[in-house]
């Protein structure tokens, strides 16, 4: 490259509408969360893990798993963090989320954790342990989708 | 039936977060390097191997295509890999597979990534999670390791003193490297001031986004022998994968904790046998790892079998990990010092690579390397590859 020239950039972009499907499984455990205000799981008739989020098969068997159970709704931090920082189309900081084993489930769920005075993040953090017990909350106007509840602390 | 093979050419091009050429010329420049050290002409390349991670950085469908005649695919056998971060250490993998099974006897990986083309990478890697369960809530794979971060805390009292010394150590690394992205004296003190992004993690425990090719060149042990006084032999090389879903590893009925790479411990057991080694700690000097936070090189160095679980933080106060210490971890300066996501995995087999054949760097050159071993990532830290390379065969 001569000295007077520069290296040229060309500004652009790429969007794309999708309609996922959400799958008879997925389907089931959002119609009992919007009209019955409930979670329900898949349970493996093998090892009888009880999955959320939910699939139609245990990952660790390899057979279908098609029973379903109803858990608590009330459940143990896993894992957390908090998000302090502004990233490109994600929620607007700052946010709290968390892995939460619900009871009667064996696998850890993540969702938002709301109403926690976020502020100070050290303080926050140690409300937020794990091992700390939240419950689920669920929004007035359900629509099927994983944002019909959050998370907070008991 | 599998026959031996070795890496006899590195190449990788400095990694910055400049724009200054487009993704095939990155992966030309780095396999044009890789050629010069083996001393073979892009003709005598059987075969192409293209590492390329999520084309959604680039926002070119696919940059595979895009390169083919970049990098000597034309009229040629040229496939792409793609397993997330891990990539690099898949496409490495199918390179050995190439020639080990016998069909090829020169084969060409390589690939090139540019981090800092799209706006926010971190955009881009929230969609590792699916549409309907998990996306929603904002995470990346920042936040991926801070999930880990905060499971260390818990089942090992890992301090976010203990997670800085990391970056400490692989900046001053770094500075040994001249193609290193970010490099320098840094202290404890510089990390734990730096703001957080997702806490515990902070911006100085993350790696940066990079621009930038890496590839080598794999030949048969007939090719090796006549081309190269001191190849890398291919010794172990094996991968395992694990679910997309970070809860199902954590809490009782987990068959493994997210806190600890238990997977990267699977591939290791089988490259290490692969690879006759008994005692990854007196048979092993370097170790270049796919560490694209401070806390994960803590979970794989003992997945290596370098100390036991939850040692590592303490280790690391020590100069165990030193470039003088017990195994040298990423004397090129690691993920931690550059990130070019399709091909980091590839530059850790790069940097390993180099060590054994005594071409590193002159102050990144380890003495007497005999064995060292590259890891890569991948996914919601769900692909681990691991390869040995080493100075003899077995």
């Amino acid at each position: 490259m001569k000295k007077h020239e520069e290296a040229m950039t060309l500004k652009g972009g790429w969007s794309v509408e999708y309609n996922y499907a959400v799958g008879p499984t997925g389907s089931k455990f959002f119609t009992a969360l919007k009209d019955e205000a409930k979670i329900i799981a898949p349970k493996c008739p093998k090892c009888n893990l009880v999955m959320l989020p939910p699939r139609s098969f245990c990952e660790r068997c390899f057979v279908p798993a098609d029973e379903w159970v109803e858990v608590g709704k009330e459940g143990t931090i896993q894992a957390f963090t908090i998000v302090p920082y502004f990233f490109e189309s994600l929620p607007d900081p700052p946010y709290a989320t968390a892995l939460v084993m619900l009871d009667g489930a064996n696998t850890a769920m993540a969702n938002f954790v709301k109403n926690v005075d976020l502020s100070n993040l050290k303080e926050a953090a140690k409300k937020l342990a794990i091992g700390k017990r939240v419950k689920v909350v669920f929004e007035k106007k359900r629509e099927g989708t994983i944002n019909d509840f959050h998370y907070e602390l008991i | 039936m599998k026959r031996n093979a070795a890496i006899i050419g590195v190449g990788e091009t400095p990694f910055t977060s400049r724009q200054d050429y487009t993704n095939p010329e990155l992966s030309q420049q780095a396999a044009l390097k890789a050629l010069e050290m083996a001393g073979m002409t892009m003709d005598e390349i059987e075969a192409v191997v293209y590492s390329m991670a999520p084309a959604e950085f680039l926002g070119v469908l696919d940059p595979d295509k895009w390169a083919v005649g970049a990098v000597g695919g034309l009229n040629k056998p040229f496939m792409r890999v793609h397993t997330g971060g891990a990539t690099g250490g898949s496409a490495a993998q199918a390179g050995y597979y190439h020639v080990a099974s016998g069909i090829f006897d020169s084969v060409l990986v390589v690939g090139a990534d540019k981090v800092r083309e799209c706006k926010d990478s971190q955009q881009v890697l929230n969609t590792i999670w699916d549409p309907m369960y998990e996306r929603q809530f904002g995470l990346t794979t920042i936040t991926m390791a801070a999930y880990q971060a905060v499971r260390r805390m818990y089942k090992y009292g890992t301090t976010e003193e203990q997670m800085a010394r990391v970056a400490v150590r692989n900046w001053a690394n770094a500075m040994n490297n001249p193609s290193a992205h970010l490099k320098g004296k840094i202290t404890v003190e510089d990390v734990i001031t730096s703001p957080y992004y997702s806490w515990p993690i902070k911006r100085l425990d993350t790696c940066p986004s990079s621009a930038g090719g890496a590839a080598i060149v794999i030949v048969s042990e007939k090719k090796a022998k006549k081309l190269c006084t001191r190849p890398a032999w291919i010794k172990g090389c094996h991968e395992i994968a694990n679910t997309v879903f970070m809860g199902d590893q954590m809490g009782g009925a987990a068959d493994m904790d997210y806190a600890d790479w238990d997977e990267l411990a699977m591939a290791a057991k089988v490259a290490y046998r692969q690879a006759g080694i008994v005692d990854p700690l007196k048979e092993i000097q370097v170790a270049d790892v796919y560490a694209p936070f401070t806390v994960t090189e803590l979970a794989i160095v003992e997945a290596l079998g370098f100390c036991r679980k939850g040692e590592s933080e303490k280790l690391n106060e020590s100069n165990f990990f030193d470039m003088d210490g017990e195994v040298a971890v990423s004397p090129s300066g690691g993920s931690l010092c550059n990130n070019p996501i399709a091909v980091t995995a590839l530059c850790r087999v790069c940097d390993a690579a180099l060590q054994v054949l005594g071409k590193a760097p002159p102050k990144m050159q380890v003495k007497n390397v005999k064995n060292a071993v590259a890891t890569g990532i991948g996914g919601s830290f769900q692909f681990h590859t691991i390869m040995v390379v080493g100075s003899d065969h077995n």
